[in-house]
C-alpha cells in the first residue's frame, strides 16, 4: 500500500513537472542570441551599436545582439580562426579588401530578399558602385555600411612656417596638382618637419597608394581582375613619382620613419575623413581638409568601405539578416553616418552630413565627402587578396630603397601574382 | 600480502589472483604518470595526428569545404617557389641565434661566476629580460630600431649614421637575431652558471700547479665538464629558434622581401592569413620533421661532444 502511494505521488509530481520543464525548454529555444564581430572598440561606436541593438529588441524581445571587438590589425585572421574553430559569429564586419573572398566563397547569407522586404528600407538609393564588390549574381551578400572617402588633411601652420604655398592657395589658383603638392611637402621636409604621409601605408600597406596612383590612371590589375597591370607605364610612372618624392625630394618620410601628422609633425596626410576625430583638441593647429590633388590622368577620388554580413552557417541567419536590415535602415544609417559615412543618396547632402560631421566645414563636405563618395573608386581588392597583398608587399620592398629598378621590380611582381589573379 | 591472501575464499586459491604484485605496481605506475600521459595524448599526439590528417586535405574555411587531396599539398611543397628562401632564412636565423646566444651566455656566465660583492645584481640584470613579456620586449625594440629610433639617435651622437635596421635585408635578420638573443640569453647564462659552479675547484688548482694558463684551463677543464649543459642549451636554443614567431610578426612581418620569413611565420601566413589550412598543416609536418631530425642528430652526437653524462 505504501509503495503504491509512493508510486502515485511520484507519477503526479512527474505529470506536473514535465510539462513545466518542457515549457521552460521551449521558451529557452525561442531566445536568440546574435553575435557580431567588429574591429572597433571605440566607446562612442559601441554606445551607438548597443542603442541600435536595444531598438531592435523592442520589436523582437527574444533577440539579444552582442558585439565582439577583435583587434583591427588581425581582424580577418581572428574571424577566420573563429570560423575554422566552429565558433563563427552570426554577423561580421568585413574589410573591402576581403569582400571578394567572403562573397565568392559562399560564406555569407544573401541579404537582398530581407532588405527589400523591409518596409522603408529603400535599397535602391544605394548606388551600384558602393555595392559592386559585395554582390554576386544580382544578390547582395554584405551591406557596405561605411563608405569613407580619402582626403588630404593639411597642417597650415607647418606649411606657412616653411614658406611654402598651402593647398588652399593652390586650389584657389587652380594649381592643386601632385607636382605642386609634393613641392610643398618637399619645402616642409627641408625645413625640418615631415612633408606628406600616406597614413597606414608604412611601405607595407601598398593598397593605400591607390590614393596616389589613381591620379595616373594606374591600377594593380585590369577591370576583369585577371590581368596584372603593375608593370604598365601608368603604374611605373606613379611609382617613380612616389619614389622620387620619398628618396630624392625627401617630401615623404622614408621606410622605417614613423611620423604622426595628428601630433602636428607633418604638413599633410592622406587618410579617410573619419580620422578627423584624431585632430588635437588641446593645442590645436590650423588644419584643412582638401580633395586629393589632380594627377596626370585628371581628377579622381578614392573610397574605403566596410561591409556587414551574416555568416551562412549561422543557425539564426534569417533573424540576423533582419537585424542587419534594421541596423542599416535610413534612420539608423543617419545615426551611423557620424562615424561611418553612408552610401545612401538621401544621406549624401550637406545639411545632414554637417550635422553628423560637425568638425567639417560646408565646403569640405561638398568637395571631399559628397564628391568623393559619388565619384570615388573603391580601394583595390581581389579574391585571395591576403596572399596577393603579401606577395606584392615583398616584391615592392626592392623598390623602397634609393637605387631601385622600378620596371624590373614591377615586372617581377606580375610574374609572381599572375597565377593568383586567375583564381 | 599474506594477510590479504588469508581473506581469499579457499576455492579461489587454486587459481592465481588477477591483482598480482607486479600488476598492482604497474597500475600504480600508470596512475602516477596518467596526468602527464593524458596531457601528452590530448595536447601533443592527437593534434599531431590531426595536423597530418589536415595536411592530406584542402580545407577552405570560408566555403566550409574539406576535400581529401592525398599528397597534393606535399607536391605543392616541393614546387613552392618561396620554400627554398624560407628554409634559407630559417637556417640563417637558427645558426646565427645559436652561435650568438651560446657564446654570449657562456661569456656572461664566466664573467659573473665570481665571488664579488653585488654580483647578484648583475646576474639579476642579465636574467630579467627572460621574465619580460615577449611582445612588449619586441615592441620596444621595434621603436629603438626604427630609422629615426633610439639606436640611430645614439649613433648620431657619435657622428655615425645608422642603417635602416628593419628595412634592409642583412640588418633586418641581424636585428631579429639580436632581439631574440638579448631576450633569452639570461636563461642559458643561468644554466651555464650552475654548470660552472659544479666544476670542482681542485682541478683548477692542479692545473695552475702544472702551469696551465687560464685559456688552457678553460679549454681543457671548463668546456669538457660543462659539455652536458652545452648540449642541453644548444638543443633548447635550436628548437626555440625554429619556433620564433612574435619577433618576426612585430618587427619585420617577414620582410624586406622574404629575408626574415622563417618557417613558422610562413606557416602562419599560409594557414591563418591566406586560409590555406591544408598547406599550412603540411608546413607544420615539415617543421616537426626538421625539429625531430635535428634533435635526434644532436642526441646522437652527444658521445662526441659531451665529455661525460651523469
Amino acid at each position: 500500500m505504501t509503495h503504491k502511494r509512493t508510486l502515485t505521488s511520484a507519477m503526479t509530481a512527474l505529470a506536473v513537472v514535465v510539462p513545466l520543464a518542457w515549457g521552460g525548454a521551449s521558451h529557452a529555444q525561442e531566445a536568440i542570441n546574435l553575435r557580431m564581430t567588429i574591429w572597433s572598440a571605440n566607446e562612442a561606436h559601441l554606445t551607438l551599436f548597443n542603442e541600435i541593438a536595444a531598438g531592435f529588441k523592442e520589436d523582437n524581445p527574444d533577440v539579444t545582439v552582442t558585439y565582439e571587438s577583435l583587434p583591427f590589425d588581425t581582424y580577418t585572421t581572428a574571424l577566420t580562426t573563429q570560423i575554422a574553430g566552429g565558433n563563427a559569429p552570426d554577423m561580421a564586419w568585413i574589410f573591402e579588401t576581403s569582400a571578394y573572398d567572403f562573397v565568392a566563397s559562399g560564406a555569407l547569407h544573401p541579404l537582398t530578399d530581407t532588405l527589400t522586404a523591409t518596409e522603408g528600407y529603400n535599397l535602391d538609393e544605394v548606388n551600384g558602385t558602393a555595392t559592386e564588390r559585395w554582390s554576386q549574381d544580382g544578390a547582395l551578400y554584405a551591406y557596405p555600411f561605411s563608405t569613407s572617402p580619402f582626403g588630404m588633411f593639411v597642417n597650415n601652420d607647418v606649411i606657412k612656417a616653411s614658406g611654402a604655398k598651402t593647398p588652399a592657395e593652390l586650389i584657389a589658383a587652380g594649381e592643386w596638382t601632385w607636382e605642386n603638392a609634393i613641392a610643398t611637402a618637399a619645402t616642409v621636409g627641408k625645413a625640418g618637419k615631415a612633408g606628406l604621409i600616406i597614413r597606414d601605408f608604412k611601405y607595407q600597406m601598398w593598397q593605400n597608394l591607390a590614393s596616389v596612383w589613381n591620379g595616373w590612371g594606374a591600377s594593380p590589375w585590369g577591370e576583369d581582375g585577371k590581368t596584372c597591370t603593375f608593370a604598365e607605364q601608368p603604374m611605373i610612372d606613379a611609382l617613380s613619382f612616389i619614389h622620387e618624392a620619398a628618396f630624392q625630394q625627401k617630401a615623404m618620410p622614408g621606410p622605417g620613419e614613423d611620423v604622426d601628422f595628428f601630433a602636428g609633425n607633418a604638413a599633410m596626410t592622406i587618410t579617410q575623413i573619419s580620422r578627423a576625430s584624431l585632430l588635437p583638441k588641446d593645442n590645436p593647429f590650423d588644419w584643412d581638409l582638401v580633395p586629393l590633388p589632380k594627377g596626370p590622368a585628371g581628377e579622381y577620388a578614392l573610397i574605403g568601405q566596410a561591409g556587414v554580413g551574416v555568416l551562412a552557417g549561422s543557425k539564426n541567419a534569417e533573424t540576423a539578416a533582419k537585424f542587419i536590415a534594421y541596423m542599416t535602415n535610413p534612420e539608423n544609417s543617419a545615426k551611423l553616418s557620424q562615424f561611418f559615412p553612408s552610401a545612401r543618396k538621401s544621406l549624401l547632402n550637406a545639411e545632414i552630413l554637417k550635422k553628423t560631421n560637425p568638425l567639417l566645414s560646408q565646403e569640405q563636405i561638398d568637395r571631399v565627402v559628397i564628391a568623393g563618395i559619388e565619384a570615388g573608386k573603391v580601394i583595390p581588392g581581389h579574391t585571395g587578396f591576403a596572399q596577393i597583398q603579401q606577395t606584392v608587399r615583398a616584391g615592392l620592398d626592392s623598390i623602397w630603397r634609393p637605387d631601385a629598378d622600378i620596371p624590373a621590380a614591377t615586372q617581377a611582381i606580375c610574374g609572381q601574382i599572375g597565377r593568383m589573379l586567375q583564381r | 600480502m599474506a594477510v590479504a591472501q588469508d581473506h581469499v575464499p579457499s576455492d579461489a586459491r587454486s587459481t592465481s589472483p588477477f591483482w598480482t604484485v607486479a600488476r598492482r605496481d604497474s597500475l600504480a605506475g600508470f596512475l602516477f604518470i596518467a596526468p602527464q600521459l593524458i596531457g601528452v595524448i590530448v595536447f601533443v599526439l592527437v593534434p599531431l595526428g590531426l595536423v597530418f590528417w589536415y595536411s592530406l586535405h584542402e580545407w577552405n574555411v570560408l566555403a566550409n569545404t574539406f576535400t581529401y587531396t592525398g599528397s597534393e599539398n606535399y607536391r605543392m611543397l616541393l614546387s613552392d617557389p618561396s620554400i627554398v628562401r624560407v628554409l634559407g632564412a630559417t637556417a640563417i636565423f637558427s645558426v646565427g641565434l645559436v652561435i650568438f646566444n651560446l657564446s654570449l651566455a657562456l661569456l656572461l656566465a664566466v664573467l659573473l661566476n665570481q665571488r664579488l660583492p653585488g654580483i647578484t645584481v648583475f646576474r639579476t640584470l642579465f636574467f630579467s629580460p627572460v621574465v619580460v613579456s615577449l611582445v612588449a620586449w619586441t615592441i620596444v625594440w621595434g621603436f629603438l630600431l626604427q630609422k629615426n629610433g633610439g639606436i640611430n639617435g645614439m649613433l648620431l651622437v657619435f657622428g655615425m649614421e645608422g642603417p635602416n635596421w628593419l628595412r634592409e635585408e642583412t640588418t633586418a635578420m641581424i636585428s631579429v637575431i639580436v632581439v631574440q638573443v638579448f631576450k633569452n640569453v639570461g636563461l642559458n647564462m643561468i644554466l651555464f652558471l650552475a654548470a660552472l659552479q659544479g666544476v670542482p675547484k681542485e682541478l683548477y688548482e692542479a692545473a695552475r700547479i702544472d702551469g696551465a694558463p687560464p685559456f688552457k684551463q678553460f679549454r681543457r677543464i671548463t668546456l669538457p665538464l660543462i659539455s652536458p649543459t652545452i648540449l642541453l642549451t644548444s638543443i633548447i636554443t635550436i628548437v626555440g629558434s625554429l619556433q620564433v614567431f612574435a619577433q618576426i610578426a612585430v618587427l619585420t612581418q617577414g620582410g624586406p622581401g622574404l629575408s626574415t620569413t622563417v618557417l613558422v611565420y610562413y606557416l602562419y601566413q599560409q594557414a591563418f592569413q591566406f586560409h590555406f589550412f591544408g598547406y599550412g598543416s603540411t608546413l607544420s609536418i615539415l617543421l616537426f620533421v626538421i625539429v625531430a631530425v635535428l634533435t635526434f642528430a644532436q642526441w646522437q652526437m652527444r658521445k662526441r661532444i659531451v665529455f661525460y653524462e651523469s
